[in-house]
């Protein structure tokens, strides 16, 4: 898989190019976009309600804020929550899976029979449980601490955490599966016959040859994090006012779609940023799957 | 094949019995309690009421004795809607619930089993790209826009749908398509991946040189093979739709349970959540026992013994 044929072969793609360009340019411009947007943006006005025009190309919202500025905004928030909820999902899957495969017997077995039974039960619904009676309490830890940044931001390290422990179920099945049959290779053997331990083999010999399936893993559970959060906006439990996500966004958004009065700036331009964006990252992990993934290599 | 069913039942009361001992404890140890949202009681009244529903006393002791209820087949009274039974809420919205779930199902398969083979079958084409485009652009949308979307087009425009409400076959169509539809892209994509995979095998190439009529070779040789992944994926399909239903059923004013899964959350009515709870995860459980089965007889390399 490190060879550099299939990742010449993905450059080749035109998908790969256009979802690359697309997120490098959505990423830049919810990094840099606030910042070089007039302050006044991000201030309620009394201009409520204004549809699009030249001064806000996306209009403005209930409290007269600039919905063009919402977004980036909202962006920001979004890619953070689901790039570091994923990096959460990816590092429990992988090690998850690197060490049940390894291991292999006994030990494999209990550990995926533990990755059946979540897979069965509906895991949102307990993360809405967590977020609920956790909140409080990490506050009062970061009140205890003196950790302001973290009373702030309390409700997104809370988002993080629990988005990413519930979606690293698949990778840990997918990298057991690999690491079954890499481990029984030749060069695993020779490891082993030079006498390293096992946690240098797993981390020198095994893991880098995971990297293509991590990679597109990475690209599938961002999309994701990104909607199981919008989720929980819907429900009131996700991203807090006046901090904004994609999904907090088009949850108030969506209270404006009703035949008296459509207000359709207010969903149509988060609904297409945030669209955009996942399409583009679903499509990339997709291609980089029909390059990487060994099993498709024919 | 005997033994495995024991096993799995055996397996589902540990399930079931880590999940609600987790739920209990975790609605029982954080803050606040289920009587604090309303008017402020006086002290003695909320001791009454704690007393009444057997939420005084030590921690441990309440646990016990839920549980010992529980064995009794008592799910107790909800905390938040006075005079009703656990048991009476939930007889009266799980078929409702149920009933929208199994349309779903049913319609993620077939849509996602259509878009997924002719995504496969035109690999690398116009129509690959079309079919998935089509597919990925359902789950790049949260279910709370593409409701509101398809209610505006087709109920407030068009006129063919009603906007909400319950009870009859029309009223189905909209909930039963926005529930739907992020599975529908599951599905065809994982279709799509092990279809081109089967495609390449040496039987399908023998099909085709028997002059079969390339719909046959795809439907009927190549789908029995192609289809073990999705059989899998149906476990957790109906655990997400399950899920997606509680928004569903708010964006179209749906009396199912998936409302009141939520609001036991926030009101604290910790009977109540885990009687849904209970409920929901006993289904799950069993129907990924179904698959399972389901599973072998199509796959005749795959004994039940594990």
């Amino acid at each position: 898989m490190a060879d550099p044929n299939p990742i010449r072969k993905f450059w080749k793609r035109p998908v790969a190019r256009i979802t690359l360009a697309i997120l490098v340019a959505v990423t830049a411009a919810t990094i840099l976009g606030p910042a070089l947007l007039p302050a006044s943006y991000a201030e309620p006005s009394s201009l409520s309600f204004a549809p699009p025009s030249a001064a806000h190309p996306f209009g403005t919202d209930l409290n007269g804020r600039d919905v063009f500025y919402r977004v980036l905004l909202g962006g920001r928030i979004s890619l953070l929550v689901g790039f570091c909820g994923a990096l959460v999902s990816l590092g429990i899957g992988t090690t998850y899976g690197l060490v049940a495969g390894y291991a292999g017997g006994r030990i494999d077995n209990f550990m995926m029979r533990v990755v059946d039974i979540f897979y069965s039960v509906p895991r949102l619904i307990f993360i809405l449980i967590c977020i609920n009676a956790f909140n409080a309490q990490l506050q009062h830890f970061a009140a205890a601490q003196g950790w302001d940044w973290l009373i702030s931001s309390s409700r997104i390290a809370i988002l993080i955490l629990s988005l990413g422990v519930i979606e690293w179920l698949t990778l840990a099945r997918i990298v057991r599966g690999q690491t079954l049959s890499l481990k029984n290779r030749a060069f695993v053997t020779a490891a082993k016959g030079l006498g390293q331990s096992h946690p240098v083999i797993l981390i020198r010999h095994i893991l880098p040859n995971l990297f293509g399936v991590i990679l597109i893993y990475l690209t599938l559970t961002i999309p994701a994090v990104i909607i199981d959060e919008s989720f929980l906006s819907f429900l009131g439990l996700g991203v807090q006012a006046p901090e904004a996500s994609w999904g907090s966004l088009l949850a108030d958004g969506a209270g404006a779609l009703n035949p008296v009065r459509i207000r359709w700036w207010l969903v149509v331009y988060p609904a297409a940023a945030m669209a955009l964006t996942l399409l583009a990252l679903n499509f990339l992990g997709d291609a980089l799957r029909d390059a990487l993934d060994p099993k498709r290599s024919s | 094949m005997i033994s495995f069913l024991i096993r799995r039942l055996t397996a589902l009361v540990a399930v079931l019995f880590c999940v609600v001992t987790i739920t209990f404890f975790l609605m029982r140890l954080s803050p606040g309690g289920p009587f604090d949202a309303e008017r402020k009681l006086t002290p003695a009244i909320e001791k009454q009421l704690l007393a009444k529903y057997q939420l005084d006393g030590p921690l441990h002791e309440q646990y016990f004795g839920y549980m010992a209820d529980l064995l009794r087949g008592d799910l107790r009274d909800s905390t938040k809607y006075r005079n009703r039974s656990v048991a009476e809420i939930l007889s009266q919205t799980l078929p409702v619930t149920i009933t929208l779930g199994a349309i779903a199902f049913i319609l993620a398969v077939v849509g996602g089993v259509t878009l997924g083979v002719t995504a496969a079958a035109g690999w690398g084409t116009w129509k690959d790209t079309l079919a998935m485009l089509f597919a990925l652009s359902s789950i790049s949308l949260p279910a709370f826009i593409v409701g509101p979307v398809l209610i505006l087009i087709f109920s407030l425009w068009l006129q063919w749908l009603p906007v909400g409400g319950w009870g009859y076959p029309a009223a189905m169509v909209l909930p039963a398509i926005t529930l739907a539809a992020p599975y529908v892209a599951y599905i065809a994509r994982l279709l799509r991946g092990s279809m081109i995979e089967t495609l390449g095998s040496d039987f399908v190439r023998t099909a085709r040189a028997k002059g079969l009529a390339e719909s046959v070779v795809l439907y009927k040789h190549a789908l029995r093979v192609a289809i073990l992944p999705v059989v899998s994926f149906l476990g957790p399909l109906a655990a997400h739709l399950l899920t997606g239903s509680i928004v569903v059923e708010t964006i179209f004013h749906i009396p199912g349970a998936g409302g009141f899964f939520v609001h036991s959350i926030l009101n604290r009515d910790g009977f109540l959540l885990s009687g849904v709870v209970i409920v929901y995860c006993t289904l799950l459980v069993l129907f990924n026992l179904a698959v399972d089965v389901i599973h072998s007889l199509l796959d005749q390399r795959i004994r039940l013994d594990g």
